[in-house]
């Protein structure tokens, strides 16, 4: 028989018996949809957690030092030109950096311990320079009141919250903090703040060998508008080094702020860096671009093996999520052996007509292949729909609790188009399989047999 | 042998057996029968039930294997077939009409009778245009798009032969074809049999128990009883058909 033939009595079949067919059609789709919601929450999840951890600047960035930084101790034992003689971490090996393949940008990790007087009091925090990007690509200035800077060196500020309370004279609390970040926003944005700092200025003559050390420090002050307040920490994962004032980096170099470290100790005039912040496109370039910069004679770190073991363990959860949805899968697999029986029983006699009419075993076999496999398909697609359907339920119930607690918004589902094709196949598979026996047994009655059944 | 015409043998069953085993005692319901039939024959099986007339019709349409002997059919034996071979000459070589009509509920009659081109993979164009033929043939063009259940027993069996005719078989094999009918019916429907029989040449092999429905229409009656042939009578009242193409009814000689 040819295809069309065998799915168009497929289909007629079913619809004769429509009421049976439709509640074994819809225990498949039950069995999708508790995989199909699984999987979204366990990808949704997984995704979430990449995001966040990307944009923490955790795993797509290297940190690049220049050896001759004897603080970087623990680089000493790396292979490479003794510290010495490797080269200085400056703007020209910054453009060299940023030119590497796979990277998005170097910049310069500026830092700074400095005053800021707001109204009359004085409040002495860190600083830190946040290059343009990071509008987009750390997820701490998503979710925060105000906004980002309007370009690279205007002389605007974000606080962060606990800094902002300090402004205002709060003490911070310890442990559960709900302080609502809006109304703590609202007397401060718009605002201006004194940064007061020391500027190390370069001497005109310094332009030989040996005379980068010399320079003069001025005491200088710089008005600083305040644009935004930002809730989570955007730079949580410098530990104690953590500042709480942000400005445009393209500002907080042009500031020549005397930092308190030991940068600029490089024989010529030109400025370099301490650290620079390297990011890459994609996490995996990661060691790739790790082992040019170490190339170039500079010290780099990453943590790139945390975004594995977390891949380890988001693959072992979708493990767990795809076993405990394909349970009900499989028992709906058991209800379309039982409902193809239960055909063959009602269809005997019709079984026995069509091969005395010539239809062959194969003829047979295939037409209770056919009517798994649609069953397969249809509970498949209403499946995945379905379950669609419950993880974006999941996901608003899930919302609305996280506004509650007052938290951003979080997606923590996701029904990738890979996922909707693989949910439907499997749905497909599995019903041709539990197809198997029913068709097997179908096309080996024995006509005689089967005409005497009434 | 009785009733050898001159045409070319359609059906030989050489020394052929049908034993089953119930419980304990062996039912030998086809017990050593060697039949000869020639090609446009007109066969009728006779005897009362359980002699083994309608176990012999399976034996020859393929349905069923034999324990021992062999029933050849265009020089195949049936008995050493494969599976896929069998059903491939249940499709093309024999067309079966039976007591209980067996059409497909389910089905209208154009459905019903277009089923065996499906599996013999007939054009879906052609296939509508043929079954039309076929039942406006059989006096049914009115009742193309009727299930079975809304006409009289004798529209179905008309049905059930358009059904059986529609490969263009060189066997029609009948069981009981007029049992489930009334008399009128029945003579109305064993005319149309007659009629395909003397126009197309066909061989019929008839399971009946009415004597009278054979003498009147077939030209052979082998009778049997507990599964043996116990007479084999040239009918003359009924002229065989004669001169049939060996091409036609790919007989075995």
């Amino acid at each position: 028989m040819k295809s069309y033939d065998v799915i168009d009595l497929a289909v007629r079949n079913l619809r004769e018996s429509v009421f049976r067919n439709s509640l074994t059609t819809i225990g498949i789709s039950v069995g999708v949809a508790s995989l199909v919601a699984m999987l979204s929450l366990g990808i949704g999840l997984q995704q979430l957690a990449s995001r966040r951890l990307q944009k923490s600047g955790l795993f797509d960035t290297v940190v690049a030092t220049s050896r001759r930084d004897f603080r970087n101790f623990r680089e000493q034992r790396d292979e490479g030109p003794p510290p010495a003689e490797s080269p200085a971490l400056d703007e020209p090996a910054r453009q060299k950096i940023e030119r590497l393949p796979g990277v998005v940008e170097a910049y310069p990790d500026i830092r700074f311990v400095t005053e800021l007087r707001f109204g009359d009091k004085p409040h002495l925090t860190m600083v830190a320079g946040v290059p343009f990007s990071a509008k987009n690509n750390n997820d701490a200035f998503d979710g925060m009141q105000g906004s980002f800077f309007s370009s690279d060196a205007v002389p605007e500020v974000i606080l962060q919250k606990s800094f902002a309370e300090e402004l205002l004279g709060k003490t911070p609390k310890l442990g559960a903090d709900n302080t609502n970040i809006a109304e703590l926003a609202k007397p401060l944005l718009g605002k201006e703040l004194m940064m007061r700092y020391a500027e190390r200025i370069a001497p005109p003559s310094s332009t030989g060998p040996g005379d980068g050390a010399a320079y003069s420090v001025v005491s200088r002050q710089q008005a600083l508008k305040i644009v935004g307040v930002t809730d989570l920490d955007p730079d949580s994962m410098r530990g104690t080094a953590r500042a709480r004032v942000f400005l445009p980096l393209k500002l907080a170099q042009d500031l020549h702020v005397m930092q308190s470290d030991l940068r600029d100790t490089s024989p010529s005039s030109a400025p370099t860096y301490t650290s620079l912040s390297v990011r890459v496109g994609n996490p995996n370039q990661v060691p790739v671009v790790e082992d040019a910069i170490k190339k170039m004679g500079f010290s780099a770190f990453s943590i790139v093996d945390a975004t594995r073991s977390m891949r380890q363990f988001f693959a072992v959860l979708d493990v767990f999520l795809g076993i405990f949805g394909s349970l009900a899968l499989a028992v709906a697999s058991i209800g379309i052996v039982n409902t193809l029986v239960m055909a063959i029983l009602e269809r005997r006699r019709e079984i026995g007509i069509m091969k005395a009419l010539g239809a062959s075993d194969a003829d047979v076999r295939g037409l209770f292949f056919a009517e798994a496999g649609a069953m397969g398909l249809v509970g498949g697609a209403v499946g995945v729909a379905l379950g669609w359907t419950i993880g974006r339920l999941i996901n608003l119930g899930t919302n609305i609790y996280l506004e509650r607690q007052h938290f951003p918004p979080a997606q923590i589902w996701s029904v990738p188009l890979w996922l909707v094709l693989s949910a439907i196949t499997f749905s497909i598979v599995v019903s041709l399989l539990s197809g198997l026996y029913p068709a097997a047994r179908a096309a080996r009655l024995d006509p005689v047999q089967a005409l005497r059944y009434e | 042998m009785d009733g050898v015409g001159p045409n070319p043998l359609a059906v030989r069953t050489e020394n052929v057996c049908r034993h089953f085993q119930m419980g304990d005692a062996l039912v030998r319901a086809v017990d050593g029968i060697s039949i000869d039939i020639r090609a446009g024959e007109f066969v009728a099986l006779l005897g009362p039930s359980g002699s083994g007339k309608s176990s012999l019709l399976n034996l020859v349409a393929g349905l069923d294997r034999p324990t021992s002997g062999a029933v050849i059919v265009q020089g195949n034996n049936l008995a050493t077939l494969s599976r896929e071979k069998l059903a491939k000459y249940r499709l093309h070589t024999v067309g079966m009409v039976f007591q209980s009509f067996n059409l497909i509920p389910s089905m209208t009659l154009l459905e019903n009778v277009e089923l065996p081109m499906r599996f013999a993979e007939v054009d879906r164009r052609e296939r509508g245009a043929l079954a039309r033929q076929s039942l406006e043939r059989v006096g049914l063009s009115g009742r193309l798009a009727h299930r079975p259940m809304e006409l009289s027993g004798g529209e179905q069996q008309r049905a059930s032969l358009a059904r059986a005719l529609i490969n263009r078989p060189k066997l029609l094999l009948a069981d009981e074809p007029t049992g489930n009918l009334d008399s009128r019916t029945g003579t109305e429907i064993m005319e149309l049999i007659r009629s395909f029989n003397q126009s197309l040449g066909m061989t019929v092999l008839m399971v009946t128990h009415e004597l009278a429905l054979a003498e009147k229409h077939a030209g052979r009656m082998v009778h049997l009883a507990d599964g043996r042939l116990v007479d084999d009578i040239r009918n003359d009242d009924v002229p065989n058909v004669s001169s049939v193409p060996a091409s036609e009814q790919g007989g075995t000689q």
